[in-house]
């Protein structure tokens, strides 16, 4: 398992791309939305936790299509999924692989785009703490997205169509820590529920992933 | 004799062509005689004659949640025992539950108007029915993209039940998101809560009437994809000869 979970990192790092465009886009939509709402620390402030979650929820959704697409045109899939560990297995590491390539470094980046949205300093602690609490879900969500639309040929607008919905939750959690972060109030209740949520997707969803995958490799 | 025969799609075929024509009937006269009677009821002392939108609101937001838990019910029996007429009645409910809730959402929207003096309020329940459309929405493009007909019911049928779970997980996040402009339940059994039975009365008929009439679009719809999948069997068997 760990030598596959090294291979998808080896595979992400050197097709290029993977850890880069993410981030690349994450900042292109943090920078644009000072120009859509005006510059004014009064405007960005108040919503700066919400552009900040759902831009690393988007920079999250324009990889996914990759988590299978790639093994499922070469074979390597098949090879896998006959292979002597249990398809669930396989499908957390890919998304582990993901969350590394993707989310990680999101995480990374997110606080200097707090700082050009103008985000209170002592929020950014919590923006990190709800990133990295909320984001495995996010990946593992999408891994099962991925899993479903695998066998199609233009399944990236179907994915994200299908993925979102499933990413209300967690993002709905994950700003409120960050809000109540900034107002200096107890974040306590948010973060055992997003916590409780990517809990559960852990445990649960790479089995519907996995059963999406016997699907579409028949 | 078991409930499992009307799986087998000649008799599914048989009976429900049987049942078809009275369910029709009844369907009609509870659906317009719901709304109807609902025109004819007094106006409401504080909100005057809007209050009779709610003969279409409140039938339809509630089938726009019970035909998603048909289509999970559904989904259930086809991923466990593999009969097809269930597949097929998940995939005749879904466009069925998309406009229930469209219907919800819009009624909603002309009631909410007169009545809170906003089209849209981002209150929980509100939301919980958009999110509930985006669901549908999901599901049915997933119908239609998949071409292989045993693959596209078993992913839909796997969507389904995750999206029944992140569904409900998006009900109560939603409520801690933002406190609602929405009244509680419609027919609490609660007394004080409840309301008139002036109003009451046609609302149950009407309510009756949804349900039937989602039975007879459901019907209607399963046996046009089972005659679908008839028609692709024998050209393919017609292409092979």
């Amino acid at each position: 398992m760990i030598v596959l979970l090294k291979r998808d990192l080896a595979l992400a790092t050197r097709a290029g791309g993977g850890f880069g465009l993410a981030v690349a886009f994450f900042l292109i939509l943090c920078a644009m939305v000072p120009f859509g709402v005006g510059p004014e620390t009064s405007a960005l402030r108040p919503i700066a936790p919400g552009i900040l979650w759902v831009g690393a929820l988007l920079s999250c959704l324009l990889s996914l299509d990759r988590i299978f697409a790639l093994d499922y045109e070469d074979g390597s899939l098949d090879l896998l999924a006959t292979a002597p560990i249990p398809l669930e297995g396989v499908t957390a590491l890919k998304a582990l692989a993901h969350w590394i390539t993707t989310g990680l470094p999101l995480i990374a980046a997110a606080p200097v785009f707090g700082i050009l949205l103008h985000l209170p300093g002592q929020a950014t602690g919590w923006l990190i703490a709800s990133l990295l609490i909320g984001t495995p879900a996010l990946s593992m969500l999408g891994a099962f997205g991925a899993a479903i639309t695998v066998g199609l040929r233009r399944g990236g607008l179907l994915l994200s169509l299908l993925v979102l919905p499933l990413y209300i939750p967690t993002l709905i959690f994950g700003t409120e820590i960050i809000r109540r972060g900034a107002e200096g109030g107890d974040p306590t209740t948010p973060i055992l529920f997003l916590a409780g949520i990517t809990a559960g997707v852990m445990a649960l969803v790479p089995f519907a992933a996995a059963a999406a995958l016997r699907v579409n490799l028949r | 004799m078991s409930i499992w025969e009307y799986a087998n799609p000649v008799k599914f075929m048989r009976v429900s062509g049987a049942v078809l024509p009275w369910l029709v009937i009844a369907a009609a006269v509870c659906t317009i005689g719901g709304i109807a009677w609902g025109f004819l009821t007094p106006e409401d002392y504080k909100q005057g004659s809007t209050v009779k939108i709610v003969f279409l609101h409140v039938p339809a937001a509630m089938m726009a949640i019970n035909i998603w838990v048909m289509m999970l019910i559904a989904s259930l029996i086809w991923l466990i025992r593999r009969h097809h007429v269930s597949a097929l009645a998940a995939k005749a409910a879904a466009p069925v539950g998309a406009v229930m809730t469209l219907i919800a959402l819009a009624t909603g929207a002309i009631w909410g108007q007169p009545m809170w003096g906003t089209w849209w309020e981002w209150d929980p329940r509100l939301t919980s029915f958009l999110i509930l459309l985006l669901f549908y929405i999901g599901y049915i493009a997933l119908w239609s993209a998949i071409e292989d007909a045993d693959s596209a019911a078993d992913l839909t049928g796997v969507l389904c039940l995750v999206g029944s779970v992140f569904a409900l997980l998006s009900r109560y996040a939603v409520l801690f998101w933002n406190q609602g402009l929405h009244q509680g339940a419609s027919l609490s059994v609660a007394p004080g809560e409840r309301m008139s039975e002036v109003y009451r009365y046609p609302l149950y008929l009407s309510m009756l009437g949804f349900l039937l009439l989602f039975l007879v679009l459901v019907l209607v719809r399963t046996r046009t994809e089972i005659r679908r999948r008839r028609l692709a069997a024998l050209q393919a068997r017609e292409m092979r000869a």
